[in-house]
């Protein structure tokens, strides 16, 4: 595998910090704050300061577009913000502005990114390099306002990239990140940037805030290649296509995507270079020795690391993979970085109703991926749903995914290919 | 944003034939569809740059059939239902580029279209949203009466009685049930500076609402009537004719809301009964059998009492 490093940053925040700002490597101050996943989204997006915003409140992503309205009516972006009906006309309304040559992003949760679902796919479609930020609730019904994936699952296979972000720093990132990569010019495709809605959306962390002055430099201007503003060049955009061209417009469409790892890496080293923290496509944490290791997104992420440091301080060899990336999923990356692991848990906070064993989606990307990938050898690999509509995961619970492992790495049968979590049977 | 207000100027033919059109023959529409005539009259009335949103429907799949593109100016198609929030994005765009110097304000205007379809039923709340907000843009309804493109099904502007695929005349049901929305009354609710309907027959008239309603600074609608053959079931060489009685029996009255202000543009030296209009098209046939009289009466007075009210709301009664 190539440049697996690359792919595999080690323990991050490096830095120090302890007046409350440092000195960045190009002599650029940052500012510790105390912010929650949406006002740090909010940040992001006022740095950025895009053309056009067009948003709809839903819990738990309300707090970033309110936060950033005020923004607008204290005159410190020179965004237009559409305050449209509904998340069908906030999608709508992004492909129109996103048309039109103009920088633009969004925000949305659960039943609202459904509701966008028929627009999101031609926003990919139409190559419109569309940011944002979703923060995962589950779907109805019963109506729920808690985290799982179900919503960003169920919009896996729009044509977006799709980040996904452990804690509110992360969301920020990756929200700076994400203009730089749907406007690559060897992408041009929509990014969501996930995190976990109320655990991350709403938790007050310390966030490394930058100079506003280098988050510009960072994102830079946008030049679009089209714009339905052109009148001295009219183009005609979203045509009528029948079987003699739609199939080679999908099939472009994968051309793109197939960049999107390339782009992103590129835009992280860049990302690492200036602010000096590490992303890839995914984080490994003590993996390079574990035994048995847990591959989980976002959140639940951190929770696992602390629970990787205790059993390791009973000399178990415990690791953890998080994939930053589901969308391009990092097959090859993923199967080198667990290779030589005993046996995987893979946790997934969603259902594919009726799949293999009604596991969740990041369960049968990892099995393709082993299939196609894993050199032969197969590594018992296993499915924990887990959390949804925000049943919590605690660390005992983590705890016994790793004994559970630990029992199947010794040679013990694998129970089930897929538990549900923390449910009452 | 600066603002143009154009005063509407007499339109001569002399002068129009002039001009360029903004949508090419060689599209791929009916022979004796009203649509291509009612988005030529709208974009020709158009002096300032144009740019076109479309919604899914007869329109935009007979004028964009890729690799070809009837539009001479720049033209998107994003879904069925949200013409209205695709032109509030561009427009939004329009103003934030001008605003921060990255383009130049050219007074470009911004005209989406949708059918009836798109309009009174699927987008009817992104075009309430729309038009709420204040986006300066004009959204055209071209109304055919039904959803044309997926093969003349009923739609909320569907008349009374008439015969369509999914409100057939069978042995019970006397084809659509219920009378017309109507929308140009819910738009003018809105309260937006200009609303307004029109038909194609009359193209002085529609062309100088379109004159108005492209110089406010702010939201304008209009409903144009637009005669669909297949649909209506008559000849493709009646359309215009069909367009004339509608207006002529006042079911299409031609009128315009300026800031509240309600006003009549034309008024039928005689006001031709229902009957005029019904008895060519094959959709209200059945209207005529044994039976069915009621229907016909239903539709006079409906058709009345609009009349009524809409002169009263001009101060003509
Ligand atoms: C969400 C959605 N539902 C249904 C359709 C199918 N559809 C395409 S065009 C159309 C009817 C359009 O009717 P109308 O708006 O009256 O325009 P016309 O075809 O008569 O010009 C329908 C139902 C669609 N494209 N999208």
């Amino acid at each position: 595998m190539r440049h697996l490093r690359q792919h595999l940053p080690g323990r991050r925040y490096h830095h120090g910090g302890g007046d409350g700002s440092r000195q960045g490597r190009r002599g650029q101050v940052s500012d510790f704050k105390a912010l929650d996943g949406n006002q740090a989204v909010a940040e992001a997006m006022r740095q950025i300061n895009p053309d056009v915003v067009a948003a709809y409140p839903i819990t738990p992503q309300t707090e970033a577009v309110q936060v950033f309205s005020q923004f607008v009516a204290d005159g410190e972006v020179d965004t237009e913000f559409v305050t449209v009906e509904s998340e069908h006309s906030a999608m709508s309304a992004c492909v129109g502005a996103g048309a039109a040559g103009a920088r633009v992003m969004t925000c949305t949760s659960s039943a609202g990114l459904a509701f966008m679902w028929e627009i999101t796919y031609i926003a990919a479609s139409m190559r419109l390099p569309i940011v944002m930020m979703v923060a995962n609730r589950a779907l109805s019904g019963p109506i729920n306002i808690h985290c799982d994936h179900s919503d960003s699952m169920g919009a896996r296979d729009n044509g977006w990239v799709q980040l996904f972000s452990e804690s509110p720093e992360e969301a920020y990132d990756n929200m700076i990140q994400a203009v730089r990569i749907a406007e690559h010019p060897d992408l041009m495709l929509p990014v969501m940037v996930m995190q976990d809605g109320f655990i991350t959306s709403h938790a007050m962390e310390r966030v490394e805030v930058f100079d506003d002055q280098a988050v510009r430099d960072f994102v830079g201007t946008y030049t679009p290649r089209y714009s339905v503003l052109d009148v001295e060049n009219p183009l005609t955009f979203g045509p009528l296509d029948f079987y003699v061209y739609y199939f080679e417009h999908k099939r472009q469409q994968v051309e793109a995507f197939s960049h999107a790892k390339d782009v992103i890496l590129e835009v992280a080293a860049d990302f690492n270079r200036r602010f000096n923290r590490n992303y890839g496509l995914m984080e490994a944490y003590r993996l390079d020795d574990a035994d048995v290791a847990l591959v989980a997104l976002s959140s639940t992420a951190g929770t696992a690391k602390v629970v990787v440091d205790e059993l390791r301080g009973q000399g178990v060899k415990a690791g953890l993979l998080k994939p930053r990336v589901f969308r391009p999923f990092p097959a090859e990356e993923m199967v080198e970085a667990l290779s030589h692991v005993k046996a995987v848990a893979v946790m997934d906070r969603s259902i594919s109703f009726g799949s293999m064993a009604n596991a969740g989606p990041l369960f049968l990307e990892m099995a393709a991926a082993f299939y196609v990938n894993g050199n032969g050898s197969k590594v018992p690999m296993v499915d924990y749903v887990y959390g949804l509509g925000g049943r919590d995961i605690g660390p005992s619970e983590i705890e016994s995914v790793y004994m559970d492992l630990l029992r199947i790495a010794d040679g013990g049968e694998v129970p089930n290919l897929v538990t549900y979590l923390g449910v009452r049977e | 944003m600066a603002t143009q207000t154009s005063t509407p100027t007499r339109l001569t033919l002399r002068d129009l034939s002039k001009k360029s059109d903004r949508l090419t023959s060689g599209h791929r529409m009916c022979p004796g569809c009203a649509a291509p005539l009612v988005v030529k009259q709208v974009l020709m009335a158009i002096d300032e740059p144009v740019v076109v949103t479309c919604a899914t429907g007869c329109l935009e799949v007979a004028t964009t059939i890729f690799p070809q593109t009837a539009w001479n100016v720049p033209f998107i198609h994003n879904a069925f239902e949200n013409s209205a929030s695709t032109a509030s994005g561009i427009e939004a765009a329009y103003r934030s580029l001008v605003r921060q110097g990255k383009i130049e304000d050219n007074n470009t205007r911004f005209v989406a279209f949708g059918g009836d379809g798109g309009t009174y039923d699927i987008g009817l709340q992104a075009l309430s949203g729309a038009m709420e907000r204040g986006h300066r843009m004009l959204y055209v309804c071209y109304d055919n009466n039904a959803y044309m493109n997926t093969g003349i099904q009923r739609s909320s502007a569907t008349p009374l009685g008439a015969n369509t695929t999914t409100s057939p005349a069978g042995k019970v049901v006397p084809g659509k049930r219920g009378m017309r929305k109507d929308l140009t009354a819910i738009m003018a609710a809105h309260n937006i500076p200009y609303v307004a309907q029109a038909s194609p027959h009359n193209w002085r008239d529609l062309m100088q609402k379109v004159r108005k309603a492209t110089a406010v600074d702010g939201p304008a609608f209009m409903n144009v009537l637009s005669s669909c053959n297949r649909g209506w079931r008559h000849d493709a060489d009646e359309t215009i004719e069909m367009q004339r009685l509608a207006v002529d029996t006042c079911m299409w009255p031609l009128y315009e809301v300026e800031d509240g202000e309600w006003r009549v543009t034309y008024k039928p030296k005689e006001k031709l009964p229902v009957t005029e209009y019904l008895k060519p098209q094959g959709r209200f046939r059945h209207l005529f059998q044994p039976g069915n009289q009621h229907l016909i009466d239903e539709l006079q007075q409906e058709v009345d009492t609009r009349w009524e009210r809409l002169l009263k709301l001009a101060g003509e009664s």
